[in-house]
């Protein structure tokens, strides 16, 4: 794990974002208060998983941060400078802070190689680079992200690729620009169960490696609590919970995060709610 | 055939029905891009295959078709094959030049109709906002204007400027004309797609990664729309053809080359009909009809690829009723039988 | 729940005539009593659904059922599903054996209001009822599954996700059938919507005695609400036991696998590396 800087500017920053939208119903209007004044801060080497149902903003604070969509105001810092919005200063912004996608299916283009979708961002980002060096880089990605023989891999198109497989592609597109801060945007929600924890142990071991700063979206409490330091429990674009990880799920605060913790899955209580049915609940 | 189990950490097999589903379309296919050889696609590219090397090729062997040394109103015979015309044109040395007359309309036609469709539909699409609302309610006025009288307007307009000389009459300037006249249906479609295309999330994965607006479009985004483009095309090179053939049925069409139309036009001032010489115009009218016809037929093939359960469906019931009958096993009365 | 059986398949194969054919499901036998939650796990391409819809005759070309007998044990006596065929698989169907599918937003008419579909089922296998009649039926059905009846007028899409589905349990319990297949009927909607539907489910089991087929990938959520668990893998059923076997002593490797996917939410780390550094102990897997 790269040492923690003394700078306390050092991470990646969002600062009291709010995002509104503005809802027509015929004449009248409303407006949608996507997020509402969210602020935290993601420090290399540290993860912070973003934790909510659908409709809770998550998704919206991840394409805020991934400079997709404009903020209605606060503010994203990197290292403590705003973030640009157009120009090469976004494209050095782009050079580290990068996005895995929910979807493995439709986040890799049909029409293109996998080494392409590797190379591109390469290129882009090192335009000195020579096309027989991105090509080596971009094997090398391959290999970094497990998928090797990398030769086997480059020249496939997506749709003769696993979810998995297409899941360390994209990893490794991300990596590519030579990223320091990975969005990872509930990476794993759309893999097959036991192909899940192979990618997020891979997630793991890249941020040990390279220092990275990773924050994991999700609605899976389990894998929030093992996966990241500290948990943020969102509601309705407001952030309801926060704390360390272990905290959070052991110990909730807030009535939202226990109905959450209550509602998931758990094995332990096997037969319980049979039995609260039975006798009348 | 690529076999998703490749070595590496996972064995994760695709949903069932999606196996079978990629399986039918591997059997059918070459490479991702070229199309199953259905019956339909054969039956269309044969037939504007043979019209089209017809319209290249034969006129090298035709007498010149504005030899007006032949007698008047032959039928059919040995020395004209297909008779001759009042004038004394021989018709298949007339044919053999407007076909390529009229392919080359329809061509260049078709390529500029495509051309503005791609930049009023797809930068209208992906761009959005204000770019987005401009070429929008310029494709809709073109939309609304009624398309014959736009072109005959135009093509009368343009051909009595003074100055342009023979390029008045020429075939391509028409095939400008109707070019520019034709593009509004082709626009919005690629529009809608463009908008659709816009949303996929490799689309926003290439923006994080850096890529630059107009790469996008030309890399990630033209390249998934190419059936659709090709699509667009032929219906373009058909609207061209038989637009050709009403300006010059009309005495608005190319004078100075011979097409398609100008042998229909001619044949109607000739009173073809009248005299009972249809040697003169069956012939023009059976290429348009069954070039029509053929590009149509590659146009259908085409929907097949770009949505392959049109193809996949019949198939699938096709397989399981053979195998149902051949006694393999019991077929539910199922959702698709 | 008693151990009478309601429904049994023995040795049933599946296969999708496509070439080379796809083996979907490979010699399945299972037994489902009366009253009983049976869950039925596995990954994508188990063939878990093709199962479902192949005890329902409800398979879709090109699949096939190649092999096997499906006995559904009425009151009145042994039904022979498979020679079903017609009319008489018509009135098996819904009236028997119900299902509830994946994606109620591809499952209900989107042009029909949802009185105008649950007057459908009852059009078409009640004959004898009559209008009133119907009327009330719908709206004591949306009752049972914790709809206000007043939404009967709404159509799909002015529903939310939950109450989607719950709509969908009430067209499959409109006959009041003895077996109801559910294929992941939870996964698209939030966790504590999915609670919420559950909960239902097994308080509506209680009340009418019908037993329950819950497919899922979500082993934790099966281990908690299911009497037994059959695990599949590529066709095959590798494991069947009681749920709490199926936890505290799993024999399948895979099941183990399976098992060990899901992290423990109170509990320990499991097969996942371990996050941070500054915590003493072995680093897992």
């Amino acid at each position: 794990m790269s040492d923690r800087t003394t700078a306390d500017a050092e991470g990646l920053e969002a600062r009291n974002l709010v995002r509104d939208y503005r809802i027509r119903h015929g004449m009248r209007g409303s407006t949608l208060h996507a997020v509402a004044d969210v602020s935290f801060t993601i420090r290399p080497g540290r993860t912070i998983a973003l934790v909510g149902e659908s409709g809770s903003g998550k998704s919206t604070v991840a394409r805020i941060l991934a400079r997709l969509e404009a903020v209605t105001s606060g503010s994203v810092l990197l290292d403590g400078v705003r973030a640009p919005v157009r120009g090469a200063a976004l494209d050095a912004y782009r050079s580290r802070v990068q996005m895995v996608f929910q979807d493995p299916f439709s986040s890799l283009n049909p029409f293109h190689t996998i080494l392409h979708h590797i190379e591109r961002p390469l290129r882009i980002h090192h335009p000195r680079m020579s096309a027989a060096e991105a090509r080596d880089r971009a094997h090398e990605l391959l290999e970094r992200v497990q998928l090797t023989p990398s030769s086997k891999f480059a020249e496939r198109r997506p749709h003769e690729l696993s979810g998995g497989q297409r899941q360390r592609v994209a990893i490794a597109r991300a990596l590519a620009p030579g990223a320091t801060y990975i969005i990872a945007d509930e990476p794993v929600s759309m893999l097959d169960v036991s192909i899940r924890l192979g990618v997020l142990n891979l997630l793991a071991d890249l941020q040990r490696s390279d220092g990275l700063g990773v924050l994991y979206i999700t609605h899976d409490l389990a894998t929030a609590r093992h996966f990241s330091d500290e948990i943020l429990v969102m509601y309705r674009g407001e952030i309801v919970e926060r704390g360390d990880a272990d905290t959070v799920i052991l110990d909730p605060q807030h009535a939202y995060t226990r109905t959450l913790l209550d509602a998931a899955a758990d094995p332990d209580r096997l037969g319980q709610l049979r039995e609260e049915v039975r006798r009348g609940g | 055939m690529a076999d998703p189990r490749l070595s590496s950490p996972e064995v994760e097999p695709l949903p069932t029905s999606a196996v079978a589903t990629e399986r039918i379309v591997r059997a059918n296919r070459v490479r991702t891009l070229v199309p199953s050889l259905s019956g339909k696609l054969i039956t269309g590219l044969v037939i504007v295959g043979v019209i089209t090397l017809f319209g290249l090729i034969a006129p090298f062997f035709v007498q010149d078709p504005r030899d007006s040394s032949n007698p008047a109103l032959l039928p059919p015979s040995p020395e004209h094959l297909l008779g001759t015309t009042k004038l004394g044109y021989d018709v298949f040395a007339q044919l053999a030049w407007g076909t390529q007359g009229s392919l080359f309309v329809g061509v260049v036609a078709g390529f500029v109709a495509l051309l503005l469709a791609i930049v009023f539909g797809v930068l209208a699409g992906y761009f959005g906002g204000v770019l987005d609302e401009v070429l929008t309610l310029i494709t809709n006025i073109m939309l609304v204007i009624p398309g014959l009288p736009l072109v005959m307007v135009i093509a009368a307009y343009v051909q009595h400027t003074p100055g342009l000389g023979p390029l008045a009459r020429s075939s391509f300037l028409v095939a400008l004309v109707l070019g520019i006249t034709g593009w509004a249906g082709s626009a919005v479609v690629l529009r809608a797609t463009a908008r659709s295309l816009r949303t996929r999330d490799y689309v926003a994965a290439s923006r994080v990664a850096g890529e630059k607006p107009m790469r996008i479009i030309f890399v990630e985004i033209l390249p998934n729309l190419v059936p659709l483009l090709a699509a667009q095309l032929i219906f373009g090179v058909i609207f061209a053809v038989l637009g050709e053939a009403g300006l010059s049925y009309l005495g608005l069409g190319p004078t100075g080359s011979i097409t398609l139309g100008t042998m229909l036009n001619d044949a109607q001032t000739g009173q073809a009909v009248g005299s009972g010489a249809w040697w003169w115009f069956m012939p023009p009218g059976a290429v348009i009809a069954l070039l029509g016809a053929g590009l149509s037929l590659i146009n259908f093939a085409i929907d097949e690829i770009v949505n392959p359960k049109l193809r996949i469906a019949p198939q699938a019931a096709r397989s399981q009723r053979k195998a149902a009958r051949a006694g393999r096993g019991i077929a539910d009365d199922g959702a698709f039988a | 729940m008693t151990a009478q059986p309601v429904l049994t398949a023995h040795d049933v194969s599946i296969e999708y005539q496509v070439d080379p054919p796809v083996n979907a499901v490979q010699g399945v036998s299972l037994t489902l009593h009366r009253g009983e939650i049976l869950g039925l796990a596995g990954e994508s391409g188990c063939g878990k659904t093709t199962l479902a819809y192949g005890l329902n005759r409800l398979l879709k070309a090109p699949a096939l059922q190649t092999s096997g007998e499906i006995v559904f044990h009425d009151a009145a006596g042994d039904i022979d599903v498979v020679g079903l065929s017609g009319d008489a698989l018509r009135r098996y169907r819904w009236d028997k054996v119900s299902m509830v599918f994946q994606g109620s937003m591809n499952s209900l008419n989107p042009v029909m209001s949802v009185k105008a579909q649950l007057d459908d089922v009852f059009r078409t296998h009640r004959p004898g009822m009559g209008r009133a009649e119907r009327a009330a039926r719908s709206a004591e059905l949306l009752g049972l599954v914790g709809v206000d009846p007043s939404r009967l007028t709404a159509f799909p899409h002015e529903l939310s996700g939950g109450m989607r589905q719950r709509v969908m349990i009430a067209m499959a319990l409109a006959l009041d059938p003895k077996v109801m297949i559910m294929d992941e009927p939870t996964t698209a909607l939030d966790v504590v919507v999915q609670r919420g539907i559950i909960r239902e489910i097994m308080r509506l089991r209680e009340r009418l005695g019908f037993a329950v087929i819950f497919i899922t990938h979500d082993l934790p959520l099966l281990i908690e609400i299911s009497d037994r668990i059959a695990v599949m893998l590529e066709g095959r059923i590798v494991e069947l036991d009681d749920a709490e076997r199926i936890y505290r002593t799993p024999q399948h490797a895979y099941t183990k696998r399976l098992l060990a996917s899901f992290p423990s939410l109170r509990g320990d780390r499991g097969g996942f590396v371990r996050r941070r550094d500054d915590e003493e102990g072995a680093s897992a897997s």
